[in-house]
């Protein structure tokens, strides 16, 4: 089977508030596939429910052929060991040193001796360049580290599935190219299949074999970081160029300014 | 009028709802504690932890409660010149009724308001998320090795409220007023009885330790994750604990000594 991740029809809403609509979504096998779009477009919800937070109303979810079903915990769980999530801010425990958040996932779910774990760890933590940070509290290292420190939690079981929500949101520059070269080399080393949520255009581009669009919780447009440059997609030229005005307007719609300010009744 | 019945009506149906929700997570809780014994350590840190750092506030409190149990209870006695049985009057108001209670609300306010807040920003801060995302159930590792600690520390810290109220109570009484020191401790000793009185405050501690302790992470579990709502949560730790551990004391009391 060449995809790993299969989204097929999916609806999905919060209350009345429809967030994704007959999603059809395919991410091969030892592939990055980078999913894109504006805030609220509903990226993140695409994550959450291929790990089972959330449930679609409709339509389904399949990794490796396995349907992903929230109220199935058991077989939920153990498709939730071949997968890693890097959080937003990298969500780390804060009551536990760099070391101790990286072993947590192989002392939870292994029962290597604490020798094999240690070295594990230290490898882990070796390939994300904080070996010698292993004893530090998250509240002692920057917002950078503290993302890197997540990526080496996320592969510490080497889980086929690596899933990234917005993993350059608030890093400078130098450490978003770290991330995005991490996260391409991780995927390549370890056989694993990448999803990337993010709204950077260039570190995105430069690390996906694919990008979806996604706007309004549809599919607006699809095809490799080349076509994407190259599309006509007045969406996609907006959002690529980064041109404040376009099919996503700079101002919540609403009443116009004139109304409000009540010029049309002086007139 | 139709408003007012839909205002009452969605609190009803939220009520049962939230009900439902917390039983389901204390049975999910309590079905997932079986792993604990394997893993102890994860309980018997966090009895360090909410015990440990409550010893002091509890055992402080519980000397200057025997010392107004001393001072009260000897005023009243001298009335009938009963002062003899002030060792008795102390020990039994400590060990059926103030240890157990006191205990109870001070744990609300320190280690209850603690574990809320704690939880809370776990979740605030996508932790619990991250934990279900490793495929661990944050129910069984960070609530269940909490809620058995509190269960745990809540007699012991009482035992020891008593015990230093009981101190307190010595030293106003027989130290400082001069009531005879072998009647303090041998009404005390002829007049508690183990069952009907130590045992009772014993079991009301442990009911309260699980009444505060499940309140306590259950409002963390549940809080918004917000600044505000793990505020709102705290707060209704310490309001939801206190009045519930006053509640189950009236009931507890009229059902042990009836």
């Amino acid at each position: 089977m060449p995809n790993l991740v299969e989204i097929r029809d999916v609806h999905f809403r919060y209350g009345d508030r429809p967030i994704l609509s007959a999603l059809d979504m395919a991410f091969p096998r030892g592939k990055v596939v980078a999913v894109m779009g504006g805030s609220g477009s509903g990226k993140t919800t695409i994550l959450r429910l291929i790990g089972g937070q959330l449930t679609p109303q409709s339509g389904a979810i399949a990794i490796g052929g396995q349907r992903v079903d929230p109220a199935d915990t058991a077989t939920l769980y153990a498709l939730r060991r071949r997968m890693g999530m890097l959080f937003q801010h990298g969500a780390l425990f804060t009551d536990m040193s760099v070391y101790d958040n990286v072993a947590f996932p192989l002392r939870e779910h292994t029962d290597l001796p604490e020798m094999l774990i240690r070295d594990l760890v230290l490898m882990k933590l070796q390939t994300v360049g904080l070996r010698n940070a292993a004893q530090l509290k998250p509240a002692e290292i920057s917002g950078g580290m503290a993302r890197r420190v997540a990526l080496a939690r996320a592969i510490a079981l080497d889980p086929e599935l690596i899933m990234y929500d917005e993993p350059f949101a608030g890093l400078d520059p130098i450490s978003m190219g770290m991330t995005a070269n991490l996260i391409r080399k991780l995927n390549d080393a370890l056989g694993s299949t990448s999803i990337l949520v993010s709204h950077d255009v260039d570190e995105s581009f430069a690390i996906a074999d694919y990008v979806y669009f996604l706007s309004k919780g549809a599919i607006v447009a699809q095809g490799t970081p080349d076509e994407m440059m190259a599309s006509a997609d007045p969406y996609v030229k907006q959002f690529v160029r980064a041109e404040p005005d376009g099919p996503v307007p700079f101002h919540y719609p609403g009443r116009s300014l004139a109304e409000d300010l009540g010029l049309g009744a002086r007139g | 009028m139709i408003r007012l019945l839909t205002a009452i009506g969605r609190w009803t149906r939220e009520s049962i709802t939230n009900v439902g929700f917390a039983t389901r997570v204390l049975l999910q809780m309590l079905r997932s504690s079986g792993g604990l014994l394997r893993r102890f350590r994860l309980v018997t840190t966090q009895v360090h932890f909410i015990g440990n750092y409550s010893l002091l506030l509890i055992a402080v409190a519980g000397l200057f409660v025997g010392f107004v149990l001393g001072l009260q209870g000897y005023y009243t006695l001298n009335k009938y010149g009963s002062e003899q049985a002030l060792g008795l009057l102390v020990a039994l108001s400590l060990t059926r009724e103030l240890g157990p209670v006191v205990t109870a609300l001070l744990f609300a306010g320190r280690a209850g308001t603690s574990l809320t807040a704690e939880i809370g920003l776990m979740k605030a801060g996508e932790q619990l998320s991250a934990m279900e995302m490793m495929a661990v159930d944050p129910l069984q590792r960070v609530l269940a090795p909490r809620f058995w600690a509190g269960v745990i520390a809540m007699p012991v810290l009482a035992a020891i409220f008593s015990a230093v109220g009981i101190l307190g109570g010595y030293v106003v009484g027989v130290l400082l007023i001069g009531v005879d020191q072998g009647a303090f401790w041998s009404q005390m000793q002829g007049g508690v009885d183990v069952v009907n009185d130590v045992l009772n405050g014993v079991l009301k501690s442990v009911v309260f330790g699980i009444a505060v302790t499940f309140i306590a992470v259950y409002q963390g579990y549940r809080a918004q994750p917000t600044p505000e709502g793990v505020a709102r949560a705290t707060t209704r730790t310490v309001v939801m604990a206190s009045l519930t551990v006053l509640g189950l004391d009236f009931l507890l009391t009229a059902l042990m000594f009836s």
